[in-house]
């Protein structure tokens, strides 16, 4: 690339994000300037909508409803995902297709719709097993197939799981270490992306909640913004900075898994 | 291979022919597609089944009760909704995209906006419709900033509960989406067509007029229409953005279904359901063709 295209690209590159930074970021910058206002115009600033979080107890039970949520869910997307699509890959070529379809239908069907069809079921599990928020992970593992799928699937592609499963196999291991102790460490970029995603999704639900009565950590924001609009935003603020610092440590991650496989080899 | 032959025979009886072993290997997908099929396909079903059920037996009274005036014009808010953000959304968010792709891959700017962006198209309307409140709300930090420099943000009334500010808030989440489906299509440009292109003489506007363009047109498109039926199915912001009523068909949705009437009201939501369903059915077809005509050339 020759030095006046480069320079043209800089420019380019500097006044989009410029442009672009303060539209994102002006609104973010407002949260905490809502968040931190004084009491009165001429009040200094405070951290009392962020510490008064910690004090609410039903807060509290909602973001630790959330964050049980996402373990669970990031768990059985191990337990159930993972494993069915190494299962695909190795003994039934004729279930990657489908398999595939099957995880990318969220996206045709979304949450909005599949909420219709979820109250009857959710209240006949309320009624038959139990009505603790936790049962939302069932529906939150079908939320995050589509990402998690195309995730696992990426790092499925850049190992060699036949090679390693029969060697294993051959050695006397079962199906869970050939999982669990010899594919995932192998594709651990991926398996960590795909439970942020998870983390994320999660944690950003709305939809299905709010529709089925469930408090979790949107529905308290939302509910908490009804009569204390500086809570609610001090909590906004604190849930999006805490996935970004999820997903900026994401960045690193990748590359770190890079390093050490080619290190390895080498 | 002794152990090979007693792990494997403990899914497996000796096969005659061979013809049990596949049998027996669905087994091992039985969970998910068990899972899949309570928690997917029966929702699924019984959208489509509720669409049609009247207090009476199968009807079709309910999709009659699209046709009401009130319900058309949600589809048609949605509808522009959709349209207007994913266009804004699609052509910002290319440019970001290319801004980024152009950079060094594993730069500090890249991996900032790279989580920013799957943050912010991620996360939840809720965050966001609060976000613009506290910016361009009516207490918000720009009104008042803008007030005591004597100007009026709102010289015409507020139009942030409107559908307006709606689509605004959408925009926000659109473009960091558009960054993130996009960029895998823009990572794929060789840097060889480039130098290609120059060395038959060919221009920047050339380069992109018939290379680079044609190339990536199918994926943008594609990535417009993501967007498309993102906006359509978004639920959140509308929500949490208190004065907005009934006005686009996700709220009419979360309407029927927390009436009190009772059953008619949840097979009107189950019928707006399977409305939305057709919509976005329509657009995901059209995703797929686009799909796969650019995966012709950019992995």
């Amino acid at each position: 690339m020759n030095r006046r295209r480069r320079r043209r690209l800089a420019i380019f590159s500097a006044v989009v994000y410029v442009v672009l930074g303060l539209f994102f970021l002006i609104p973010i910058a407002a949260m905490i300037e809502f968040a931190t206002r004084g009491v009165a115009l001429g009040s200094p600033r405070t951290l009392s909508a962020f510490t008064s979080i910690s004090a609410d107890p039903e807060l509290v039970g909602a973001i630790a409803a959330s964050l049980e949520l996402a373990l669970i869910v990031s768990v059985g997307v191990l337990a159930l995902l993972l494993p069915t699509m190494i299962w695909a890959r190795l003994r039934l070529a004729r279930l990657v297709r489908p398999l595939e379809l099957i995880c990318l239908t969220p996206l045709t069907i979304p949450a909005i719709v599949l909420v219709v069809g979820f109250a009857p079921i959710y209240r006949w599990l309320e009624i038959n097993f139990s009505d603790s928020i936790l049962i939302l992970s069932f529906a939150y593992l079908i939320l995050v197939l589509p990402y998690c799928y195309r995730a696992l699937a990426a790092g499925l592609a850049t190992v060699d799981i036949r090679t390693l499963s029969e060697a294993a196999r051959s050695l006397g291991a079962g199906w869970g270490t050939v999982v669990y102790r010899i594919i995932v460490p192998n594709m651990s970029s991926a398996v960590f992306n795909a439970c942020l995603l998870c983390v994320a999704v999660v944690l950003g639900e709305f939809t299905i909640a709010n529709l089925l009565d469930f408090e979790n950590l949107q529905v308290a924001i939302a509910t908490l913004g009804t009569y204390s609009a500086q809570e609610s935003i001090a909590l906004a603020v604190l849930s999006l900075l805490f996935v970004f610092v999820f997903l900026f440590a994401l960045t690193f991650l990748s590359r770190f898994a890079s390093r050490r496989r080619g290190a390895m080899r080498g | 291979m002794t152990a090979a032959v007693t792990t494997d025979s403990a899914n497996v009886r000796r096969p005659l022919g061979g013809r049990l072993r596949i049998s027996t290997a669905w087994f091992g997908a039985a969970p998910f597609l068990v899972y899949t099929a309570a928690f997917l396909f029966l929702p699924t079903v019984l959208v489509a089944v509720g669409a049609f059920s009247g207090p009476s037996g199968p009807t079709f009274a309910n999709l009659a009760q699209l046709t009401q005036p009130y319900i058309v014009s949600a589809f048609e808010a949605s509808l522009v909704l959709s349209a207007v953000s994913s266009a804004i959304g699609a052509v910002v968010g290319a440019v970001l995209a290319y801004a980024v792709a152009s950079g060094p891959p594993d730069g500090v700017m890249r991996r900032i906006v790279t989580a920013l962006c799957g943050v912010l198209s991620q996360f939840g309307g809720v965050t966001l419709a609060f976000a613009f409140i506290a910016t361009i709300g009516t207490e918000g930090f720009i009104v008042v900033w803008l007030q005591q420099h004597g100007i009026d943000f709102y010289p015409k009334g507020v139009w942030l509960y409107s559908l307006t500010g709606l689509t605004l808030i959408y925009v926000y989440f659109q473009i960091p989406l558009m960054v993130v489906v996009f960029m895998p299509a823009l990572d794929g440009i060789r840097p060889q067509w480039r130098e290609a292109t120059e060395t038959l003489g060919g221009s920047t506007w050339s380069y992109w007029r018939h290379v680079a363009g044609p190339l990536l047109l199918p994926g943008f498109l594609g990535c417009w229409l993501l967007l498309f039926a993102n906006a359509f199915s978004a639920y959140a912001t509308a929500a949490a953005l208190l004065d907005i009523g009934g006005v686009i068909v996700p709220l009419q949705i979360s309407r029927a279904l927390s009436s009190e009437v009772g059953l008619n009201q949840a097979n009107l939501a189950a019928a707006l359901a399977l409305g939305m369903i057709a919509v976005v059915a329509v657009i995901t077809v059209l995703y797929s063709r686009l799909q796969r005509r650019t995966a012709r050339w950019l992995p």
